[in-house]
């Protein structure tokens, strides 16, 4: 089918979200959509699944209008949409969960569960997307969760998917199947928009780009022709820098030296075993690794989260162990947490208030038990400039802006104030590209300042472009750390529990 | 996003790890059965995470989160809503209404002219008991002065994100240990033993809201619960006490117990008007409380903790102190009601002297959306609706429970703000709180 999007527009208070887009999807077509956080694709895409009403424009399909009160027309139209999170019944099987809703019955309204567990089986095979059909969908991993949803679109007959960031829960072997099975609904004559702020991902998958920066299509790409430069020109508005700017760093004295550390989880079992390695200040030590590794528990002993770990952490000289969490962020470290929206932000918290998480009740921000509403204002506002957080205001709840903009408010709450040692996890995790090459900058002024910098990251271009040293962690243990520079293949063998010997060679640098 | 939808995700994030781990030949280590195994860790080492940090972030953090996103023209309209329906309710049960109405296609003008005389009779003798004079004003903040402490109660721990329906049981303490100490001791002056029995009672109240408070952080026991359960256990204990030698005024044989000493009495402003310095007190410690939860840094962190226990954590707070304290404050205020009642109007301990003013709380903290200030003003309007509606019956004949009818209906119509924006076809977009605007962008 041919979907025409003509002058589509939509406001939110404040803000226009889409500014009268025109968009033209070919039948059979991956047709990309590409911006940063906040640019409006997935209101453009709310509006095509009939989640929000446009305020202006109109939608054909087939040079048909269409008019849409709900999700239940876009099916009945056949546009399909799988979300970024997932809407799946985690008790039922992946049959029962692609049915609902049109479930096979027999007489009487019985449900027929070997009919539909036997037509998703099949439809799972055709469409390139095996899965068990029988299976519980906790059971499953996200990967093959997001299968599920996908066949429940298809089930439904859609003749177009829209694909709401359908990579960022993925792992790259993941990625690829589902671009496999992408290309099959297309040779079928399926179309389907691929939404992602990934260059790479575009230049693989899409037959065409259309570029949404700010509410507004800014045009229009071949993705063969054009190079990852110019798009991500074109998505963020003004040159940006791909790779990251870094003069060789001066190391100085060691500031963290962990010694041996092991973490037990609830079950007994060792999730980090045996860890022993030194930062230096002015250093990054890139810990690489496929996630679920051990790097999360790691942090967590590194920052003062977690007070049951075994062998030595100290911190400029100081023992990290004895110390509460609050204690060990005064004395002088940094923590960009993994999962911004869950340990590093209060939504309903504004800008300002969130600067001041970990140092609420300290001087100025406080005086005695009082808040300084005024001091916690300035700095706020001194801070949002300085890191060029987008926000209205110091005084706009902190959920409300951009994921990018979020994670900044995040960084520059850590980094704005003197530190020992910086521990900062999956710290570009989706965030847009302008977002990451700032946050890359500012990591590496963190170095230059005599910080010394752990990231943490299963990125493996960020690794590579910003380490000093890089470590990698499998099974809770963790090999080198090795001086730069070491391959990209390398490290990605180690990632997946090569012998460091065997991969860097007999001469392969020590620790 | 609430944790129930982050959990699986997480879990499956684990599960990835595994996968990608078990799929080059170096790793012979892991089985796919180690890997379920080292998942199910995983999965049981996130409770017992939040566990420890004794919020399972689920129905009360919500109620915060949508309580004080809450706008106030919804609130204003959902009382607006309640007095409409509660006129249908007075027109319907008057008997000269449903006369005239045997005759409405006739002459439907007697019908409105009844309709309209009952119920702005009925109104107007609300408004009049309330706020129609010096000993009506009176009525209006004695019954006003224990609903803003018990409200207080109620919002101060839903601040925190917890629930707290123990205000009742809370003030029966509070109001026990007051009387006690208000007639057990004689010969001091006012100014000792008045602070020193409404104290006593303030004490008690902080400890029977401290004990839900430290069962939850140490056990994980829900507050809704716990409070309900305690609310049973302090208000039987309080009858049986009254019946007690200990309690009971000598030479009766009925539950009613000493009278408090006038020197542990709140004295009135003026003679033959109720209203006295309890009012006083609620009012400061509504001024304490404001500084506490909004303008200082222990408000800062049970906000927090309110919102987002997690991120409360990772800041460097504590969760577990946060929500004891929040809960022994709660207490503290509900016995500061159950001081103020029996000290200030009352007098002595009667079974059942509380009479459900612990639960009013609740209402009264729904209605000020669990702000301090809202919640003083909520207080207000229902002890005047308390007041006035006594009056309201004396005259109209109209039930008082009429007022209990507002009262429900006021509160159903702020849980469901989408009736409101319904009824007065308010675009969600208009009472922009944040909520939507979490819906747009990629």
């Amino acid at each position: 089918m041919r979907l025409e999007l003509t002058g589509i527009t939509k406001r939110f208070p404040g803000v226009v979200a889409n500014d009268s887009v025109d968009l033209v999807v070919e039948p059979g077509e991956v047709h990309g959509l590409l911006g940063e956080n906040g640019a409006g694709k997935s209101t453009l895409m709310n509006i095509l699944y009939g989640l929000y009403g446009a305020d202006e424009g109109q939608i054909t399909v087939d040079g048909q209008p269409l008019e849409l009160d709900g999700p239940g027309d876009a099916i009945a139209a056949g546009i399909g949409m799988v979300h970024q999170h997932f809407m799946l019944v985690p008790v039922f099987t992946v049959a029962e969960n692609v049915v609902l809703g049109v479930e096979e019955t027999k007489r009487l309204g019985w449900l027929d569960r070997a009919r539909a567990s036997k037509l998703v089986g099949e439809l799972a095979e055709r469409s390139g997307l095996p899965v068990d059909p029988d299976a519980l969908v906790e059971d499953l991993s996200v990967g093959v969760q997001q299968r599920v949803e996908i066949l429940k679109a298809l089930y439904r007959d859609a003749q177009l998917l829209i694909l709401d960031e359908p990579t960022a829960v993925l792992t790259p072997q993941e990625a690829d199947d589902l671009f496999e099975a992408i290309r099959g609904f297309t040779a079928e004559g399926r179309s389907v928009v691929f939404i992602s702020h990934k260059l790479r991902e575009h230049r693989e998958i899409a037959d065409r780009i259309s570029v949404l920066r700010r509410g507004k299509i800014v045009g229009t790409a071949d993705p063969r022709t054009e190079s990852e430069q110019d798009l991500a020109n074109l998505m963020v508005g003004r040159p940006v820098e791909l790779t990251v700017d870094k003069s060789a760093g001066s190391p100085g004295e060691v500031a963290l030296r962990v010694h041996d550390v092991s973490v037990e989880n609830v079950a007994g079992k060792t999730i980090v075993d045996d860890v022993s390695f030194e930062v230096r200040r002015g250093e990054i030590l890139a810990v690489a690794g496929v996630e679920g590794n051990g790097q999360t528990p790691l942090v967590r002993a590194l920052t003062g989260l977690e007070p049951e770990f075994t062998g030595q952490i100290d911190i400029a000289g100081k023992p990290v162990a004895g110390r509460s969490r609050k204690q060990v962020l005064r004395d002088g470290v940094g923590h960009v947490p993994e999962d911004r929206a869950r340990d590093g932000l209060i939504a309903e918290f504004t800008v300002a208030q969130n600067l001041i998480l970990g140092m609420w009740d300290a001087e100025p921000f406080a005086h005695r038990a009082t808040l300084q509403f005024t001091v916690i204002a300035e700095h706020a506002a001194g801070i949002v400039e300085a890191y060029d957080v987008r926000t209205p205001s110091v005084n706009t709840p902190a959920g409300s802006l951009s994921g990018g903009n979020q994670q900044k408010l995040v960084v520059a709450r850590e980094f704005d104030r003197p530190i020992d040692l910086l521990v900062a996890a999956q710290p570009t995790r989706g965030v847009d590209v302008g977002s990451i090459e700032y946050i890359h900058k500012q990591l590496v002024v963190k170095r230059d300042e005599g910080t010394a910098v752990v990231l943490v990251s299963s990125e493996l271009d960020e690794v590579l472009a910003l380490a000093d040293r890089v470590a990698v962690m499998f099974h809770g243990r963790m090999v080198g750390p090795f001086d730069m520079p070491v391959s990209k293949e390398a490290v990605g063998r180690m990632m997946a529990g090569a012998d460091p010997d065997e991969v860097l060679g007999a001469a392969g640098a020590g620790r | 996003m609430t944790d129930e939808t982050r959990g699986p995700n997480s879990g499956a994030d684990d599960d990835d790890a595994g996968q990608q781990d078990a799929a080059p030949p170096e790793s012979s280590v892991l089985t796919t059965d180690e890997d379920r195994q080292a998942e199910i860790d995983a999965a049981k080492e996130r409770e017992a995470d939040a566990r420890t940090i004794g919020l399972e972030a689920g129905f009360s953090e919500r109620l915060v989160a949508a309580l004080t996103g809450t706008s106030v023209i919804v609130t204003i309209l959902a009382f607006v809503s309640a007095l409409v329906i509660g006129a249908v309710i007075i027109a319907v049960s008057e008997p000269q209404v449903r006369e005239v109405l045997g005759y409405f296609t006739a002459r439907p003008g007697d019908t409105f002219a009844a309709v309209w005389t009952s119920v702005s009779e009925a109104y107007a003798a609300l408004v009049q008991g309330a706020l129609g004079g010096r000993s009506q004003f009176s009525e209006t903040l004695v019954s006003a002065t224990p609903l803003i402490l018990t409200g207080l109660a109620v919002a101060v721990p839903l601040r925190a994100g917890l629930f707290n329906i123990g205000a009742e049981g809370q003030m029966v303490a509070g109001g026990v240990v007051a009387g006690f100490v208000g007639f057990s001791i004689t010969g001091l002056p006012l100014i000792l033993h008045l602070p020193l029995a409404a104290g006593a009672g303030i004490a008690a109240g902080a400890f029977y809201g401290w004990i839900p408070g430290i069962l939850k952080a140490r056990t994980g026991a829900h507050e809704v619960i716990s409070t309900i359960m305690l609310n049973n256990i302090g208000i039987l204990v309080a009858g049986w006490l009254v019946s007690t030698a200990l309690f009971r005024q000598p030479g009766r044989t009925d539950p009613i117990s000493r009278t408090v000493e006038a020197s542990a009495t709140f004295p009135r402003f003026l003679s033959g008007f109720r209203v006295n310095t309890s009012l006083i007190m609620a009012l400061l410690l509504a001024v304490v409380i404001f500084w506490l939860v909004e303008r200082s840094t222990h408000g800062f962190e049970l906000n927090a903790v309110g919102l987002n226990p997690h991120a409360a954590t990772s800041a460097g707070m504590d969760p577990n102190r946060a929500l004891v304290g929040a809960m022994t404050v709660g207490g503290a205020l509900s016995g500061a009601a159950g001081a103020a009642l029996i000290l200030g109007v009352q007098g002595r301990l009667t079974i059942g002297f509380s009479a459900g003013l612990g639960f009013d709380g609740i209402t009264v903290a729904l209605l000020g959306r669990g702000r301090i200030g809202g919640t003083v003003a909520a207080g207000l309007l229902f002890g005047a609706l308390k007041a006035g509606g006594r009056s309201m019956q004396a005259q109209t004949g109209t039930s008082l429970d009429l007022v209990l009818v507002i009262q429900a209906l006021i509160i159903v119509f702020i849980a469901a703000p989408g009736l409101v924006r319904a009824i007065f076809r308010i675009k969600a977009d208009d009472l922009a709180t944040g909520q939507i605007s979490k819906g747009w962008g990629a």
